[in-house]
C-alpha cells in the first residue's frame, strides 16, 4: 500500500514537472503577439474577402472592420516585444532578431500600418472600388514588416 | 622510380585534360540561336516574361519595399546577398549600364547567360542564378525579354563580389556541377489541360518556384523526386513550405499571388513578399494557370 502511494506520488510529481516545462514553452509575450496578429487577420479577412469577391460588399461591416484595425494599430504593443523573445533565443516564435536590431525601422512599420488603416477607414464604407483601392496599401504595410522581420515557416 | 613519376605525370595531365574537357562552358544549340534571331521581338510580352521570371526579386535594390512603384523595381542594381552553405552569393548589376551592367551585351550573349549559365567571357555562372529553370524557357520568350530589357534604366552601381571560398571559387568546377544537376527536362509530365500546361511552363520554365520549394542534395542540386515538397530555407533560417499548401484551392493560390493574403488572411513575408510583388504584375490568367499546375501536379499518381 505504502509502495503504491509512493509510486503515485512519484508519477504525480513527474507529471507536474512535465506541466511546468510545457508552461515555460508558451511565453506570455509571444502569446499576446499571436493574439494581436490574429485579431488583425480576423478583421482584414472581412475587407480582403470583400475585395476578392469571396463575400458580398457590406458598407457597415467593412467600416467596422476598418475601424477595428485602426484601433488595433493604436495599441501600444511595445511590452509584447520583450528582449530575449526572438526566434534565436526561444522556440515557438518566428520573430527575427532584426526587430530589436533595427528598432527604429520596426517602429516605422507599425506606423505604416496605422496610416494604411487610416486610409482604409476613409475608404471601406464608401464603396467596393474604394475598398479595393485601399486594401493594397494596408496589406502592403503588413507584408513590408513580415518581409524584414518574420522568419519563413 | 622515374617510370613511376612519369606515369603519375601522364595521369595528372590526362586528368587535367579530362577536367578541362568536361567542364568546358557550352554554347547554345544552333536551333535555339536560329529561333532567337528569327523571332520578331515583342517587348510587351518581354515585360510579362520579366515579371513571371522574377528577375527583380534578386536584382532590384536590396530592401526595396514590396509596395515600391514599378520604376524602382525595374532598376536592376544588384547587391542582394544570399548566405548559403557554399558561401555568400551576391546578385550583380544587370541593368542596361554598358560597363557596370549588361547594356553592351547582344541577344546571343544574353540568351547564353540566361539559358545556359555562361557569361560572354565564357565562364560558368553560379546556379544561384536559376538558369537551370530558364533553360526550359522558349527562345522566343527570351528574345522578347531582351527586347523589353532595352527599355530598362542604366544604373552605375558596381556589382559586389561573391563571398565564396575554395573550391567553389573555381568557376570551371561548376562544369562538373552542371553535368550532375543541369537538367533541362521538365519535371512534371506533359499536361493536356491547357491551363495546367501553361502553369507548368510558368513554374518550371520561368517562375523558378522549385529553387526554394524543392529540397537540395549535398551538391546543391535540386532533388527532382521531391519536387515542390518544401525544403530548408536555402538562404537563411526556417522552412519553405510544400506547394500547394494543404487545403488551398486554385482561387486561394491565385489570390495569394496577387495580394499576398493567405486564405486565413495572414500576409506574405520573407523573400516570398518579393515574389508576390512580381506575380501581382502578371496576367490574372497566368496566376490561375500556376494554381492549376500546382494542384494538378500534386494530384498526379507517383511515377
Amino acid at each position: 500500500m505504502i509502495r503504491r502511494l509512493a509510486l503515485t506520488a512519484v508519477v504525480a510529481l513527474g507529471s507536474m514537472t512535465t506541466m511546468s516545462f510545457a508552461q515555460q514553452e508558451t511565453d506570455p509575450n509571444v502569446n499576446a503577439r499571436k493574439a494581436y496578429m490574429g485579431l488583425l487577420a480576423y478583421n482584414i479577412g472581412v475587407l480582403g474577402g470583400m475585395a476578392q469577391g469571396r463575400m458580398d460588399y457590406d458598407a457597415a461591416a467593412a467600416s467596422t472592420a476598418a475601424s477595428n484595425i485602426h484601433a488595433l494599430s493604436m495599441v501600444d504593443t511595445s511590452r509584447m516585444w520583450a528582449d530575449g523573445t526572438d526566434n534565436q533565443s526561444m522556440e515557438g516564435t518566428r520573430a527575427l532578431p532584426a526587430i530589436w536590431e533595427n528598432a527604429a525601422d520596426f517602429d516605422a512599420r507599425i506606423a505604416a500600418m496605422a496610416s494604411g488603416a487610416e486610409a482604409m477607414v476613409a475608404a471601406a464604407g464608401t464603396d467596393l472600388a474604394s475598398l479595393q483601392g485601399a486594401i493594397g496599401g494596408l496589406g502592403g504595410a503588413c507584408g513590408a514588416c513580415h518581409q524584414s522581420f518574420r522568419q519563413p515557416e | 622510380m622515374r617510370k613511376l613519376a612519369g606515369l603519375a605525370l601522364v595521369t595528372a595531365v590526362l586528368g587535367a585534360a579530362l577536367f578541362w574537357a568536361l567542364t568546358r562552358p557550352a554554347s547554345l544549340p544552333v536551333e535555339t540561336l536560329a529561333a532567337l534571331q528569327n523571332h520578331p521581338a515583342d517587348p510587351a510580352n518581354g515585360e510579362a516574361v520579366f515579371w513571371a521570371a522574377g528577375c527583380a526579386s534578386c536584382h532590384a535594390e536590396p530592401g526595396l519595399e514590396t509596395t515600391a512603384p514599378t520604376e524602382e523595381r525595374l532598376r536592376l542594381t544588384g547587391g542582394h546577398a544570399f548566405d548559403t552553405p557554399f558561401g555568400t552569393f551576391r546578385a550583380p548589376n544587370i541593368s542596361m549600364h554598358p560597363t557596370q551592367g549588361i547594356g553592351a551585351w547582344d541577344l546571343t550573349q544574353f540568351a547564353t547567360a540566361v539559358m545556359q549559365g555562361v557569361s560572354p567571357e565564357g565562364a560558368h555562372y553560379y546556379p544561384a542564378f536559376p538558369y537551370t529553370t530558364y533553360s526550359r524557357a522558349t527562345p522566343e520568350d527570351i528574345a522578347d525579354l531582351w527586347a523589353f530589357w532595352q527599355s530598362l534604366p542604366a544604373v552605375d552601381t558596381p556589382s559586389p563580389r561573391h563571398g565564396v571560398g575554395f573550391p567553389f571559387n573555381i568557376r570551371r568546377g561548376l562544369g562538373l556541377w552542371k553535368i550532375l544537376n543541369f537538367n533541362a527536362d521538365f519535371v512534371a509530365p506533359v499536361l493536356d489541360e491547357p491551363r495546367a500546361a501553361r502553369g507548368r511552363y510558368l513554374v518550371e520554365g520561368l517562375g523558378h518556384c522549385g529553387e526554394c520549394h524543392t529540397p537540395r542534395d549535398i551538391a546543391g542540386g535540386l532533388d527532382r523526386s521531391q519536387w515542390l515538397m518544401g525544403a530548408a530555407n536555402p538562404a537563411g533560417d526556417g522552412r519553405i513550405p510544400t506547394l500547394p499548401p494543404q487545403g488551398w484551392s486554385a482561387v486561394d493560390i491565385a489570390a495569394y499571388l496577387q495580394s499576398g493574403f493567405t486564405p486565413s488572411f495572414d500576409v506574405v513575408g520573407g523573400s516570398m513578399a518579393d515574389v508576390v510583388a512580381n506575380m501581382s504584375r502578371i496576367a490574372p490568367e497566368d496566376r490561375a494557370a500556376i494554381a492549376q499546375y500546382l494542384l494538378t501536379f500534386r494530384s498526379l499518381p507517383n511515377p
